[in-house]
């Protein structure tokens, strides 16, 4: 994973001497596809990327993890429902549990795992349309608190690609609503829902705001070339600068 | 050998995506009776040896933990099947 861009310069956007020795962990299951992007996507935002096996009993001392997107297990039973008992995930739901609060963010397979680990309420299912659908996706971040959103400004479009076939996001509406009241409803799609999320929810937040799970994919959107068409092309890379930030300012 | 049998359905209030499908196809291949459909998974969990009560509850315990997600889906039916 040492690769330089392909295109353009490798500059951090939150430029921070201490950035560098930042180290985001990416996990790799069996049938994972977009780990290689997603430790592409921590180098450009200027930290260290982390390979993590599922089949590992540590964290090592990474300060935040990325569950990139994929096919776990084949999607075998269902989408994230045997990744959520490797090894790995039961430190890192506890890391995230824990005081210390680890950052999480779940893309994509990453946001099944997540779901079905418990860390955020809510499950997804088929694609109301039943199509798996790739597309340039417009989403609103309704929520920059979050340790994976600080970077961007409160109701910002950013546009980032979406490729999924079990995207539908439901959960009962008692728990819909509570996520509204709590803010935690942190990414709405905008203009078109892609897949009959209940209320255009893309992706939210556990309650302390350091596990984030969302559908569409920030780390194909973060090199100048290579992202979407529409906007800049690279603003997915705020969910990485943003963690870096976190991570910086609770260790000032 | 017998075999434990788990049945799960996706939960009343769910819409079943897939199982809109089939019934959109029924009708196109004459079968017309049919107003819903729902699908469902089957397990079947073969145990070496007799079924205890014991057994039972494991079985019991993996469907609702790893077999089925109760946000999403119900556990219809755990019963014993003998070979």
């Amino acid at each position: 994973m040492t690769e330089l861009p392909l295109i353009g310069e490798a500059v951090a956007v939150a430029a921070h001497p201490r950035l560098a020795g930042a180290k985001i962990g990416v996990v790799t299951f069996p049938g994972t596809l977009d780990d290689r992007d997603a430790a592409r996507a921590v180098r450009l935002a200027g930290a260290t990327p982390v390979e993590l096996w599922h089949a590992g009993t540590t964290l090592g001392d990474v300060d935040a993890v990325v569950i990139p997107g994929g096919f776990s297990y084949g999607d075998y039973l269902r989408a994230g429902a045997i990744a959520r008992f490797a090894p790995l995930m039961s430190k890192i739901i506890d890391a995230a549990n824990s005081d210390a609060k680890l950052p999480v963010l779940g893309i994509c397979n990453g946001f099944q795992i997540l779901t079905e680990s418990h860390l955020l309420p809510g499950s997804m299912i088929k694609n109301d349309h039943l199509k798996f659908m790739c597309r340039d996706q417009v989403l609103r971040v309704e929520n920059n608190t979050t340790a994976w959103t600080g970077d961007y400004a409160a109701g910002q479009e950013i546009t980032v690609p979406l490729k999924n076939q079990d995207g539908q996001y439901i959960a009962d509406e008692k728990t819909l609503d509570a996520l509204e009241a709590e803010g935690r409803v942190v990414f709405r799609y905008v203009g078109f829902n892609p897949n009959g999320s209940r209320r255009d929810i893309a992706g939210i937040s556990n309650a302390a705001g350091n596990v984030v799970g969302l559908m569409p994919h920030p780390e194909h959107a973060v090199e100048a070339g290579f992202g979407p068409e529409i906007g800049s092309g690279t603003e997915g890379l705020g969910f990485f600068t943003s963690v870096l930030n976190k991570i910086v300012g609770d260790n000032k | 050998m017998p075999r434990i049998v788990v049945d799960v359905m996706p939960k009343p209030e769910i819409l079943d995506p897939q199982g809109k499908a089939i019934v959109g196809a029924l009708p196109r291949l004459g079968f017309t009776a049919f107003s819903s459909v729902r699908q469902g998974k089957r397990f079947e969990l073969t145990v070496d040896g007799e079924v205890t009560e014991e057994i039972l509850a494991q079985a019991r315990d993996a469907a609702e933990t790893l077999l089925s997600n109760p946000v999403i889906e119900d556990v219809v039916n755990v019963e014993v099947v003998e070979a």
